[in-house]
């Protein structure tokens, strides 16, 4: 088939109503706001309902309700909106419903700017709402990354009963790449016999619930969830690897900034010098076992993110003190420039820096 | 062969059409191209700009921070991104509402009185496909028939009446570079 220009946000639009999404809920905001732009026409033509919330408190909500209910539903919003979408996630996640939830992230914190941005990453992967629990998140690195991760995010949300978060930057929702759609498949939703919508026939009522009063039965809870963030971990950990097989260095950096990275590392090849890239796709469960693969010839690893060092942290564990692990990167909506990135490099390659 | 287009103007000239345009066109040639407009706080009224980056090879960022060729549909976006051309880059100015002339002396400048011959040719939205011709004629970044082909498929099928008018337009723009590198020693 043909390939089409796409911009990122409506790609995610397409991406889920292909994936089978048929209900979309969430308040605009800069620089996603294509994302329910595309949906509010598309979704009535797939027969699917697209609401535009008062708030995106309701609109994570409204997604709570309607996974209880069984639909494959999906919101989106940027961080601000995120950061609202909290409370309601911890409860998604307590009460183990499938759905996506889209961060195209931009410059914080605070209000902080519309720019492009990876400020975001440790709410994302650390929990971010309050409890025990943890979100499956994908970080896509360009438009036709962001059609396929779509499905792959909706069938994850089923698989585990587990929220999954599409984490981006601006510069991935605004940009116009050329994609593949591929044919349209038919989807197949796995059954929802657990959903709250009405008895159908059945003897015992379908509750949806977060709440577990009695500490006995939360402990019991928490164990059971992390029994399944460990299964996740196991499983289902996505990297990306670029010529990393002999690499002295090793640049870790997902998105945008992967991009950038990969240029440095051809840059650096170039010029003969042994530089490898690992790009996680799933950016929780963090991609550890990629690391153990380098490690052996690894002599030391570069952190690159739009941010003040956020992923570098998860890198830091799972090299666990083995190598030295360095960081670069640009906050507050502004790029790393790969000729800069490609300095640092060379400095720390030299010994210059400790 | 890596090109990284800023497209500049009022809104409503048409910049960002004109960006899709060129970044269709490099995608029917089988090259990598990303298309990214500015999406800052932008007033109604006020500038808008967008980056076309089109190459051999994967693009890392596709933001133009640091064009190969800039092109200028008005005074502001000139005098905003003059001296963020790269090196040895373009700067393509149109003439017909820009007043002011390149200061850089390092870079090839075309001036490209864009809305006059459109004006001309009788329709004056055709102004950015005239200096779009100009670009192709440059560049060789992407050739006329793709650009053609893909107003084909840009254009719904109520507005293929124009595409005759575009290809006259682009053509025009190609002469116009054409004699002005015949003229001048510096641009080629």
């Amino acid at each position: 088939m043909a390939k089409i220009l796409m911009k990122g946000n409506e790609a995610i639009g397409e991406g889920a109503v292909r994936a089978g999404c048929r209900y979309f809920f969430g308040y605009p905001i800069t620089p996603q706001s294509e994302l329910p732009h595309y949906l509010a026409k598309r979704l009535p033509e797939a027969d699917g309902v697209y609401l535009q919330s008062e708030s995106e408190t309701s609109a994570i909500n409204m997604v709570y309700g309607a996974a209880g209910a069984g639909a494959r539903v999906m919101t989106s919003s940027s961080g601000p909106g995120i950061s609202l979408m909290q409370e309601g996630i911890s409860y998604i996640a307590g009460a183990e419903l499938p759905c996506v939830i889209v961060n195209m992230m931009r410059g914080g914190p605070g209000l902080g700017n519309i720019a492009p941005a990876q400020s975001d990453y440790l709410q994302a992967v650390k929990g971010g709402g309050h409890g025990d629990y943890r979100v499956i998140c994908f970080a896509p690195a360009s438009v036709q990354e962001i059609i396929d991760f779509m499905k792959d995010a909706f069938e994850l949300a089923d698989k585990y009963f587990n929220p999954v978060m599409l984490l981006a930057d601006g510069i991935l929702g605004q940009m116009m790449e050329p994609v593949e759609l591929g044919e349209e498949e038919t989807v197949q939703i796995p059954d929802r016999a657990w959903a709250a919508n009405g008895m159908r026939g059945r003897e015992k009522k379908n509750i949806i619930n977060s709440l577990y009063i009695v500490p006995e039965d939360m402990e019991v809870h928490n164990h059971k969830l992390t029994k399944k963030y460990a299964e996740i971990t196991e499983n289902e950990q996505r990297w990306e690897e670029y010529r990393v097989e002999d690499a002295e260095m090793v640049l870790v950096a997902f998105g945008t900034s992967a991009r950038i990275a990969k240029a440095v590392v051809d840059r650096a090849r170039d010029e003969g010098l042994r530089v490898g890239l690992i790009r996680p796709i799933l950016v929780w469960p963090f991609p550890v076992k990629a690391f153990e693969k380098v490690i052996p010839h690894a002599e030391q690893f570069l952190t690159v993110e739009m941010n003040m060092g956020q992923m570098v942290e998860d890198v830091r564990l799972a090299v666990a003190g083995r190598r030295p692990v360095h960081f670069t990167g640009r906050p507050g909506g502004m790029l790393p420039v790969a000729s800069d990135v490609f300095q640092e490099v060379k400095k720390l390659m030299s010994g210059g820096a400790k | 062969m890596l090109e990284s287009i800023l497209i500049a103007g009022f809104g409503g000239q048409g910049v960002l059409s004109t960006g899709q345009l060129l970044a269709y066109s490099g995608m029917l040639e089988n090259k990598y191209v990303a298309w990214i407009p500015s999406y800052g706080p932008e007033m109604r009224g006020g500038t808008a700009n967008c980056g076309v980056t089109v190459s051999d090879t994967p693009i890392s960022s596709p933001v133009v921070s640091e064009p190969t060729v800039l092109i200028a549909m008005n005074r502001p976006s000139l005098e905003k991104f003059e001296s963020c051309v790269s090196p040895a880059g373009i700067i393509m100015v149109n003439s017909s509402l820009i007043d002011i002339k390149v200061q850089r002396e390092d870079v090839r400048t075309i001036y490209v009185p864009a809305n006059d011959l459109a004006e001309e040719m009788g329709n004056g939205k055709v102004a950015n496909n005239i200096i779009l011709g100009s670009l192709i004629e440059m560049t060789g970044v992407v050739s006329l028939d793709m650009v053609v082909e893909s107003l084909k498929k840009v254009l719904p099928p109520r507005r293929h009446n124009l595409i005759d008018i575009n290809r006259e337009a682009l053509e025009k723009g190609m002469q116009l570079a054409k004699n002005a590198g015949e003229k001048t020693s510096n641009v080629s």
